[in-house]
């Protein structure tokens, strides 16, 4: 590989991840300002969650009637719900930019560093799928 | 064996170093913040490496160097004003004459989510400055002054600081402060790690979890204190597993408008390190991106300018893994979260216009000062001394 090439993909990897951040947050506060406004009926009530707050995410979830994991796509037409999208935006800047540096990586017959990535996606999708995780104590 | 080390270490300082650059690199969009804006202020103005080395004072910073005044008053003042205003102002009325559990009964959400608003602000002025992820700084004081659940509060600090490493990264990989090849192995130890100190932290009760944080805090401080972070590390000969991944380069020091070239060595001691760090960054919902930069700068040997950078591009993969298990876990509350980082990413940009005004030096005293505070009442809240 060349200086140029190793150049291009760290400047196309900033670029990458720049532009999905500014989205993730923009959305993040359109749909924030939506479930405050009580434009969409939150789940939860804002009046009622200094009542959770204070507790444990499992005595949370247990109170609420909440899923864990990918349930709030089913419940999308909830304020609160709504923000689950952006904030899984911004937890998937990374994996989206790692996904088109494969690409660079392996184009440019960097294998090692390729294999790397690759490795690193995985992780972050096991991550990611709600495979992993916890019941709190 | 040897021999051929030696010629593939010729070979990737011949052929894999990033170009020198004859001319600065061009100034980054205003919309860019933190490290992008900042890097344009250290061209123009003191050198701040001391001051966005994780604190460390054993090198970079001018002392004498004038600072720029203008018509605001210091900038110590404004910001330990803020402080007070922020405890006193904010929290202390929150919590009335009751203490934070009983006030979150009764206080409003949205009083709770001006508060955070308000420290996660002043949280992103100090780690830009600080050159810290702010996870650390976000943890210790809202698990340890307001009511909320750690299991949120660990959350919330992961995604903050997560957006505030993707705000920067950009920036830095740009100027070529932070360098992917670097954050590469040293990103997929961390975040295997994270995913399994995540899993055991969300595990553990809130005060075993709020003793450990308290002792880590307060580690962290001695390590400021007393590590001294090098600005260019003598690295005689790469190490082949480095040497093997291509880590090396050249960067342009925007401060003394040099060139530097730069390689790494004890690279698979520090890949165990970073394992260690990422497990850390799960359990206690950190970016750790002091540990980070501790590494690459005093084990590794990568300039500061550099292990700074490429810290913030760990913290994004780091938090990123760590966050998906506290979010598939419900720790999630959005009165947290989304003030949380609104206050972080305007403090990350307000951080510019405070960084050409404050001394490094001075800048330390006061990170200092408040890690010291809020690990004291982690480790005392966790024993169940002061609640």
């Amino acid at each position: 590989m060349n200086k140029t090439q190793k150049s291009d993909i760290q400047l196309f990897y900033a670029k990458v991840i720049d532009r999905a951040a500014k989205l993730g947050f923009l959305l993040l506060l359109l749909t924030f300002s939506v479930y405050i406004s009580g434009i969409l009926t939150p789940y939860v009530p804002l009046e009622h969650l200094s009542q959770y707050w204070g507790v444990s995410a499992a005595k949370y979830l247990e109170a609420t009637q909440i899923q864990p994991d990918w349930g709030w796509v089913a419940k999308l037409h909830h304020g609160d719900m709504l923000n689950f999208f952006p904030i899984t935006i911004l937890a998937g800047v990374a994996i989206f930019g790692y996904l088109c540096l494969v690409y660079k990586f392996f184009r440019n017959r960097e294998i090692i560093l390729g294999m790397i990535v690759i490795f690193q996606i995985m992780v972050l999708i096991l991550a990611a799928s709600g495979v992993l995780k916890i019941g709190g104590h | 064996m040897a021999e051929r080390i030696k010629n593939l270490g010729e070979g990737a300082k011949g052929q894999w170093s990033l170009p020198l650059r004859k001319t600065p690199p061009s100034p980054l969009p205003q919309s860019l913040m933190g490290f992008n804006s900042a890097g344009e202020v250290r061209a123009k103005g003191p050198d701040f490496t001391s001051t966005i080395s994780g604190l460390g004072g054993g090198c970079g910073g001018r002392a004498g160097t004038p600072y720029k005044k203008g018509p605001w008053p210091s900038p110590h003042i404004i910001l330990a004003l803020m402080v007070v205003w922020w405890f006193w102002g904010g929290v202390g009325v929150a919590w009335g004459a009751t203490g934070p559990q009983a006030a979150a009964g009764v206080t409003p959400w949205w009083v709770w989510a001006l508060i955070l608003l308000g420290f996660s602000f002043l949280v992103g002025i100090v780690s830009l400055l600080g050159g810290m992820g702010g996870g650390t700084l976000f943890v210790s004081i809202i698990g340890g002054f307001l009511p909320f659940h750690l299991d949120f509060v660990r959350c919330a600090s992961l995604l903050v600081a997560l957006c505030g490493a993707l705000s920067a990264g950009p920036g830095l990989l740009r100027y070529g402060m932070g360098d992917l090849r670097l954050s590469l192995p040293a990103a997929l130890m961390t975040s295997s790690g994270a995913i399994f100190g995540a899993l055991v932290g969300l595990k553990l009760s809130a005060q075993t979890v709020q003793t450990a944080l308290g002792l880590t805090i307060l580690g962290i401080v001695f390590i400021i204190v007393r590590a001294k972070k090098l600005e260019y590390p003598e690295v005689p000969t790469a190490d082949p597993l480095s040497i093997l991944l291509r880590i090396g380069g050249v960067y342009l020091d925007r401060a003394t408008k040099e060139e530097v070239p730069w390689q790494v060595h004890r690279t698979p001691v520090s890949l165990l390190l970073f394992l260690l760090i990422g497990i850390m960054a799960g359990v206690f919902g950190i970016g750790a991106g002091w540990a980070n930069v501790t590494v690459l700068n005093l084990i590794m040997g990568a300039p500061i300018k550099v292990a700074v950078g490429t810290s913030k591009l760990i913290i994004c993969l780091t938090n990123t893994s760590a966050a998906w298990i506290y979010l598939h876990s419900g720790a999630v509350l959005l009165v947290i979260l989304v003030p949380s980082i609104i206050g972080m990413m305007l403090g990350s940009w307000a951080g510019v216009y405070v960084l050409v005004r404050i001394a490094p030096i001075r800048l330390r005293y006061i990170v200092i000062a408040l890690l010291l505070f809020a690990g004291i009442r982690s480790l005392l809240k966790g024993l169940g001394i002061w609640n």
